[in-house]
């Protein structure tokens, strides 16, 4: 039993022209078999038009110790954020 | 309940102040109701409880396609055998979601399968009775999926971001098996009575083991306590199976069936109905292996994993040459 197929990550667009987004994982031998079972695992009921799928270990994470370092920053720049500056009402939509 | 016994950690669950940092720091996310990701740290329990809770529910999808396959050949109508290879196509799809989110936690696929195979992982009770007539695939339908999604239902909810993702992907594929069952249960009350007479016995016999889903009586559950403080169990035992009973109990007399039980009764005071408790010792010799087709279920798995061996390896071996093949020619 050492001869485990490798996990491939699935990642699937959706009818409506969005980004393809990560549904689940899967074993396969290879590319061409990991897609054609993604096919059968992940959209029996027409949940996609196209398929992408990966090698689990190519994919490099940021690690969960890394959360504060990283995304922290982001909480103080509310000027980002279009809320942050009040337009008149006489401006119009803006 | 597909996962029925699952051993906890034994211990008391403790307090807040009993903790370290980073447990407390844990378990302050989970009484947020913010989702544990594989990477994050969790106590060993906890990934071990999830490892046999899961597996166990995987494994349970798996077997649990075998006493309906039995009847894929037999179906009575084109429509009904189409509609039958469907339902149990999910449930490999459902096993398959599941062994992903155990692989989450550390454990292999393999070494899953290889538990499976050797009697070490259960898997739900339900699927060690025979299906002996047509009617037993609407029982299923009905009563086994009808329990399956009452406790698959509150486990979208579960702490473990990858168990609550699948469980909601399977929540929206189970209504189709529920229905496609009672659709079998209706065509077959409105027929002959020799029709009828069948879905009656395919009740009788599914009855008692649908309500054994859920796992022991709440006074003989001793693993509850930790799975509920770390919301990888939402609801008891209990609980669940009353509230199957309340669903059910009207279902079957709109069908015109008898739920064969002498003391199902409705209560108007706690606003649900009485009945008896399933045979327990039934229960747990069937979860020791002693159930009427639990050795017929393990050497079919058996038989499919060993005598699948030359497949998997050829694809494999084919897969290294291809890549080599392309490394040689860039
Ligand atoms: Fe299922
Ligand atoms: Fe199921
Ligand atoms: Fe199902």
């Amino acid at each position: 039993m050492k001869n485990e197929w490798p996990l491939w990550e699935v990642f699937i667009r959706g009818q409506h022209g969005l980004a393809h987004r990560h549904f689940g994982s899967l074993h396969a031998p290879d590319a061409e078999m990991a897609i054609k079972n993604a096919r059968d695992v992940y959209t029996r009921r027409n949940e996609g038009v196209s398929i992408w799928v990966v090698k689990a270990s190519d994919i490099a994470a940021s690690s969960p110790g890394d959360k504060e370092p990283l995304f922290e920053p982001s909480n103080s720049k509310i000027y980002r954020h279009p809320t942050f500056y009040d337009i008149p009402d006489e401006v119009g939509h803006m | 309940m597909y996962a029925q016994m699952v051993k906890s950690t034994g211990e008391r669950v403790k307090a807040l102040d009993e903790m370290g940092p980073e447990e407390r720091a844990f378990q302050e996310r989970v009484d947020a109701d913010i989702k544990i990701e594989p990477k994050d740290w969790m106590p060993e329990g906890y990934r071990k409880t999830l490892v046999r809770q899961i597996g166990q529910h995987a494994h349970s999808e798996i077997v649990g396609q075998l006493p309906e396959g039995n009847w894929i050949t037999r179906a009575p109508t084109l429509d009904r055998k189409a509609i039958l290879i469907a339902k149990v196509q999910d449930e490999a799809g459902h096993g398959l979601y599941l062994y992903c989110a155990a692989e989450t936690l550390g454990v292999s696929r393999d070494e899953m399968t290889e538990e499976l195979l050797s009697g070490k992982a259960k898997y739900s009770s339900i699927f060690n009775y025979p299906t002996l007539t047509w009617a037993d695939i609407g029982a299923i339908g009905w009563l086994v999926d009808g329990a399956a999604i009452m406790n698959q239902v509150p486990l979208q909810r579960c702490s473990y971001g990858p168990y609550s993702r699948a469980m909601i992907r399977i929540c929206k594929e189970e209504s189709f098996h529920q229905r496609q069952g009672y659709d079998i249960m209706m065509r077959l009350c409105e027929g002959t009575a020799e029709q009828k007479e069948m879905a009656q016995d395919a009740l009788n016999r599914f009855w008692q083991p649908a309500l054994m889903m859920f796992g022991p009586s709440d006074k003989d559950s001793v693993h509850s306590a930790q799975s509920m403080a770390w919301k990888i169990k939402q609801n008891s035992n209990d609980e669940l199976r009353q509230k199957f009973v309340d669903q059910t109990a009207p279902q079957a007399e709109y069908l015109g069936l008898n739920v064969p039980d002498p003391d199902l009764k409705w209560n108007e005071e706690k606003q649900g109905y009485d009945f008896s408790e399933p045979d327990w010792n039934e229960f747990y010799e069937v979860l020791k292996g002693n159930g009427p087709c639990n050795k017929e279920r393990m050497e079919a798995r058996q038989k499919a994993w060993n005598e699948g061996a030359w497949f998997r390896d050829g694809l494999m071996a084919n897969a290294k040459k291809k890549k080599a093949r392309r490394m040689a020619a860039e």
